[in-house]
């Protein structure tokens, strides 16, 4: 029961998911399951915060290296948590001002919006900025043109960075008219038009074939490996 | 004290001796001006209310009505706080309130020039609390360059809670209150939330109860015993996005690209006046015949069923090239992508935090 009942479940879904694209009296089922299923993965976010607020306590309850963080963590949690749920700060949409709680998360000045504009955007951005300098080391340590393929790689990863800035104009903007098309911005546009949406198409095409021989597997019960405790 | 603490001592000394420096400078920096608006909104007429909810069925009326009632009395004390003022009159009640948007300084400037003694545009204590603390995360996380220190890992603990929080609030405001509220509850919805509500389908309200089932199912995994309950709503995720995934990708993917693949291997571009361009046409050869022979290559090099040998090792080698050429763009875009984020930061932090630039006019004409 503890393995059948789940593979049917998912048998279930995936067909109706499936035959709603195929046949037009199903149309709706699809819609159906694709709305539980929103709801299900909204529900879900309440699993990981659960298990946020369990992880931290629990290293605040064994006074583990590093409990004062756990503190930050689970106060900016629980801060956020409440400033957007009950919608502090905001007022009702004008439209609609008979109720309360119609005015959007996002309006300006709102308790919401300043969290979103003073920590969550300076702290990801910064975070995501930080990836250039590790991304310039690593590539400084690793990319050497030892081969074919490394040149390559090398030499379309120049092009494409030195064609969309304006260095790349400065460097290659004195060709003559007839060689234009050896100026790196155009050198950039030629690569990504041809070499690289080659390169992608045939990468999306395995994934796809991928995505349905895998899917297919579950939606017919080959493959039970999801359920935990391998194929069988 | 270890070397490395004296180090972040005399760094951090430096850097606020320079702030202190660049505040006693000129316009000084970092602070954000604020200009009032007015917002005033006509309640809806009781008895129409009423007449419109009264559609539906008596008893949907009856809740709409209550709740719409609670909802007013709550809007004028409720989520918005000191700032609104509610002003009740009559049968045309309306309620207004305050709103604060943000101005450039310049406009600041020109307003205390005409009246020094104006209050419309005045300097936002919030948001330029909230202008310094978005400094002191970025310079935080840019610590990290240096080496691991308490104020990084500050500013990282924060974006664990605040990131979960954000989008676990998302997911609330955006699928749990439309969808599952509004088909449960719809009265409360309607009243709260969302007035313009159209009242659910026997289907949709089936469909939901389900839902929630699943979602409390799932939640039974914070539980010490019986985790393999969720395992129910797991396989319900797992089946649903397999066969959603399956048609998107194969008709997406596998198809939309196979068919765009499918082009003339020879082509005539034709100018303005109707005749060939030779040049043009050659160039546009070139490339579809490049893109094709490239898509088929690097298949050949996925293709694991049958030995790379041959015919077939020549076309995987040439797609091992076509993909090095994918995988260098990728890479050139990656660090063009990130670059632009750090060159974001470093514009906040010189423009909107130190006002050292102005590359938008903001400040100074």
């Amino acid at each position: 029961m503890k393995r059948i009942i789940p593979m049917w479940i998912a048998i279930i879904g995936g067909f109706a998911m499936m035959l709603s694209s195929f046949i037009p009296l199903a149309e709706s089922w699809g819609e159906v399951f694709a709305n539980v299923f929103n709801v299900v993965a909204a529900i879900a976010f309440v699993l990981g915060a659960g298990s946020l607020a369990k992880q931290h306590l629990e290293k605040l309850s064994r006074r583990d290296a590093g409990w004062g963080y756990s503190i930050i963590t689970l106060g900016s949690f629980i801060v956020t948590l409440l400033i957007g749920m009950f919608k502090i700060g905001i007022h009702p949409n004008p439209n609609f001002p008979q109720a309360a709680y119609s005015g959007s998360n996002n309006t300006e000045g709102s308790a919401w919006s300043w969290i979103y504009e003073y920590m969550i955007t300076p702290l990801t951005s910064t975070m995501f900025a930080l990836l250039a300098f590790f991304v310039a080391s690593a590539a400084f340590r690793a990319f050497r043109a030892k081969n074919t393929e490394a040149i390559l790689l090398l030499v379309t990863a120049f092009i494409v960075l030195l064609g969309r800035t304006f260095a790349g104009v400065v460097l290659t903007g004195w060709f003559p008219e007839w060689a234009s098309g050896l100026r790196l911005e155009n050198l950039s546009i030629y690569v990504m038009q041809v070499f690289n949406t080659a390169g992608n198409r045939a990468i999306m095409i395995g994934i796809a074939l991928g995505v349905a021989a895998t899917g297919l597997r579950i939606l017919f019960g080959i493959d039970r490996s999801w359920l935990g405790g391998g194929d069988a | 004290m270890t070397r490395q603490a004296k180090t972040w001592l005399v760094i951090g000394a430096v850097f606020v001796a320079l702030i202190v420096a660049r505040g006693m400078i000129g316009q000084g920096l970092g602070r954000v001006y604020v200009k009032r608006t007015e917002v005033t909104a006509k309640l809806p007429d009781a008895a129409a209310v009423n007449s419109a909810a009264a559609a539906p069925s008596a008893s949907a009326s009856a809740s709409t009505s209550a709740a719409t009632t609670a909802a007013s009395t709550q809007a004028t004390a409720g989520p918005s706080g000191a700032s609104s003022q509610a002003t009740t009159q009559s049968s045309a009640a309306s309620i207004s309130w305050q709103e604060w948007k943000q101005v450039p300084p310049l406009e600041f400037a020109a307003a205390q020039k005409v009246n020094a003694a104006q209050t419309e545009i005045t300097l936002s204590w919030p948001r330029t609390i909230g202008l310094w603390l978005a400094a002191f995360f970025t310079l935080a996380i840019f610590s990290f360059l240096y080496a691991d220190n308490p104020c990084y890992k500050i500013a990282e603990s924060l974006v664990v809670g605040v990131s979960a929080a954000y989008w676990g609030v998302i997911g609330f405001w955006d699928t749990l209150v439309p969808k599952m509220f509004g088909a449960l509850t719809p009265g409360l919805v309607k009243s709260l939330v969302q007035p313009s509500l159209v009242a659910p389908e026997m289907l949709q309200q089936i469909s939901m109860v389900l839902a929630l089932v699943l979602g409390v199912m799932m939640l039974w995994r914070l539980l010490p015993r019986g985790g393999w309950i969720s395992a129910w709503p797991l396989a319900f995720i797992v089946g649903v996005t397999a066969g959603l995934k399956i048609v998107s990708h194969v008709e997406s993917d596998l198809m939309a690209q196979a068919a765009a693949t499918m082009k003339p291997l020879v082509v005539s571009v034709t100018d303005a006046s109707g005749a060939t361009n030779m040049w043009d046409s050659w160039w546009a050869s070139v490339a579809n015949v490049l893109l094709v022979v490239g898509v088929i290559c690097c298949l050949a090099y996925f293709f694991f069923s049958v030995q790379h040998k041959g015919v077939v090792g020549g076309a995987a080698r040439v797609g091992i090239w076509y993909l090095m050429i994918t995988f260098g763009a990728a890479f050139g875009f990656t660090v063009m992508g990130r670059i632009a984020l750090l060159a974001a930061r470093l514009e906040f932090l010189f423009d909107d935090w130190l006002w050292l630039i102005d590359p938008n006019h903001f400040r100074s004409l």
